[in-house]
């Protein structure tokens, strides 16, 4: 808890006597020292925590049937030698790489009209100066917060009514009202940190107010955009209730809901294959998440304290 | 139709307070269409007998709700919807202010920490329910096998109890705090994320100033980061107490809603009248619940705001 992240270095000048002195700077010293192991034994701490169930997925995927199922072994050991059966039976024997390929496109056409109808306005809402910008960004950040278990009930009604069940466009069409929101919210954040001279330049330069946004501010912004979309995409991929209640054929499904109703049989569970779908798609999305972090945390710093 | 496409002539594309519906109509009719009419009709389903075998509109008036009332399950999943959204709230937020603290220092390896950090967060929810549903097996739990390997379980002298195994989700107390673990675990990382968002807006020179002062680490803590950071923490606690909330994920991987109703949330036992049941009016009448809750959530969320752009 008392990681102290910055080392103490204002001691005290112009004290009485260079042996007083010494005595405080090695004082200081070690409180630093101290303060440099906190924080590295918090940071492998946390690190461990947060990661230990993919660790023991990781262990499990490649365990022989009859290692894994005996209590007696030490669960984190081969006891007898790996084998890869499990990883190649979720490729070659399930549809996970339908999961993955549905994910995938469903998550590519929802970012994309995202950021088709979520640019547009949270630019209105950064830049175009109408009295009711802020009220009306608050609103939106709300809509956010209607959460899908409210309104799944009634959406599969009109799902329904439009012809769409038991199909993965119904998703497409429902998942922009998750990444909507957020994203214009987001998106408000990184325009506002563009200054106001590159478009009057670009108006100055005879460009419609129009064709400076569209040439000179969304290509300053892409960093941010990108953000966006990873944080969009995130959102999409590890939605469930929609997904569950709006689409029951197994080649329709996703990942999020095809691994754990598929790869369960009554009660049945493969386990192996599960674990090694799981971390299979854990790393790849974590590992993009973590490449745009600090955009992400500078979007929402100015999306929300200079909102 | 891109909303970029729209402007047929320079002069329109020039006024700012036209461009400025053009610019906005698209996402506000996508969110009114497919948002706001959807809630209302949630509100008609609650008073209406529509089940999914019979989908005609028949008005019954509050008849939904007296039904939901008598069903003691329904009682049991408020308490624990409550149970479960206040204690993990209040975990995340000590948690995730910790977190945070290691996240904005600088330190070796800061890069992978970080990765690992992220994937309780960035993993799909029902994927990662499915890794803990192993990890919580009642007969091959890596935690059984640890306690049992430290004389705490399985023998007549251990500590805990003398069976060979917790079964984490087979005992009410203990799938109640299997469930609360797990969101915990999931949604601290993103209680960090945006706390460290909050740390970092904290101009440097106040706490520079409190030092010089002659503040120590605990007085700049408690008066100088608290409040600056409280704004932002509040709305960490209403992300995490709404996706807490709202969440079924977790429950339905792990426990689905058992042993006996003990750990049935709003949302599960909605999904299971409404959907699984059929009995779509009901279904709705149990998700309305969370309305008002979610409203003084809100309410909450706009103070957090206002109380920032002072």
């Amino acid at each position: 808890m008392t990681i102290d992240v910055q080392p103490d270095t204002t001691a005290p000048a112009a004290l009485p006597g260079a042996a007083e002195a010494a005595r405080l700077r090695r004082s200081y010293r070690r409180r630093h020292v101290l303060a440099r192991i906190g924080l590295y034994v918090g940071a492998i701490l946390a690190a461990f925590l947060c990661a230990a169930p993919f660790l023991w997925s990781l262990i499990t995927a490649f365990k022989q049937n009859r290692d894994l199922y005996n209590p007696a072994n030490n669960p984190f050991l081969y006891n007898r030698p790996a084998t890869s059966d499990h990883v190649l039976y979720l490729f070659e024997r399930t549809t996970f790489t339908t999961f993955a390929w549905n994910t995938l496109w469903v998550g590519v056409l929802v970012v994309a009209i995202t950021l088709l109808l979520g640019l547009p306005a949270a630019y209105a809402l950064a830049r175009l100066d109408r009295p009711w910008a802020g009220w009306f960004g608050v609103v939106i950040f709300l809509v956010y917060l209607v959460p899908p278990s409210l309104l799944f009930l009634s959406l599969s009604r009109l799902i329904v009514a439009v012809g769409l069940q038991d199909s993965t466009w119904s998703l497409v069409l429902i998942y922009p009202t998750i990444t909507i929101p957020v994203s214009i919210w987001l998106l408000i954040g990184f325009l506002k940190a563009v200054p106001r001279d590159i478009e009057e330049q670009a108006m100055v330069d005879g460009y419609s107010r129009l064709a400076a946004f569209w040439r000179a501010v969304v290509p300053l912004t892409f960093p941010g955009i990108v953000a966006v979309v990873v944080f969009a995409f995130t959102l999409t991929a590890s939605e469930f209730i929609y997904a569950l209640a709006f689409v029951s054929p197994t080649t329709e499904k996703v990942i999020s809901t095809g691994v754990p109703t598929e790869l369960v049989r009554g009660d049945v569970f493969f386990w192996q294959s599960l674990q090694a779908a799981t971390v299979l798609v854990a790393i790849p999305l974590a590992i993009v998440f973590n490449l745009f972090l600090d955009r992400f945390i500078a979007g929402f710093t100015q999306g929300a304290v200079k909102g | 139709m891109t909303p970029i496409d729209t402007a047929p002539r320079r002069r329109l594309a020039d006024r700012e307070g036209t461009l400025a519906w053009i610019f906005l109509m698209p996402s506000v009719i996508y969110i009114l269409v497919l948002v706001a009419v959807p809630f209302v009709l949630a509100i008609g389903f609650a008073l209406s007998d529509v089940t999914a075998g019979d989908p005609s509109f028949d008005w019954v008036g509050v008849r939904n709700f007296e039904r939901v009332f008598e069903d003691p399950v329904f009682w049991r999943s408020l308490g624990n919807t409550f149970v479960f959204t206040l204690i993990s709230m209040a975990l995340i937020i000590v948690l995730g202010k910790v977190l945070a603290n290691i996240l904005v220092a600088d330190f070796r390896g800061k890069w992978f920490v970080r990765f690992l950090v992220l994937l309780p967060w960035t993993t799909p929810v029902a994927l990662s329910s499915i890794s803990w549903l192993w990890m919580l097996d009642s007969i091959f739990s890596p935690i059984d096998w640890v306690l049992r390997q430290l004389g705490l379980l399985g023998g007549a002298d251990a500590l805990i109890k003398p069976d060979t195994n917790m079964y984490w989700l087979g005992e009410p107390g203990l799938a109640m705090a299997s469930v609360i673990a797990v969101h915990v675990w999931r949604l601290t990382p993103l209680a960090a994320v945006i706390m460290v968002a909050g740390l970092v807006a904290i101009p440097r020179d106040l706490d520079e100033a409190a030092r010089v002062d002659g503040a120590g680490y605990w007085r700049r803590m408690f008066e100088v980061t608290i409040p600056l950071v409280l704004p932002v923490a509040a709305v960490a606690a209403l992300f995490g107490a709404i996706f807490t909330f709202t969440d079924m994920a977790v429950v339905d991987v792990l426990t689905n809603g058992g042993p006996n109703n003990a750990t049935q949330v709003l949302t599960s036992w909605a999904f299971f009248r409404g959907i699984d049941g059929g009995d779509v009016g009901q279904g709705a009448a149990i998700a309305l619940f969370l309305f008002p809750l979610l409203l003084a959530a809100a309410v909450a969320i706009l103070r957090a705001v206002r109380r920032m752009e002072v």
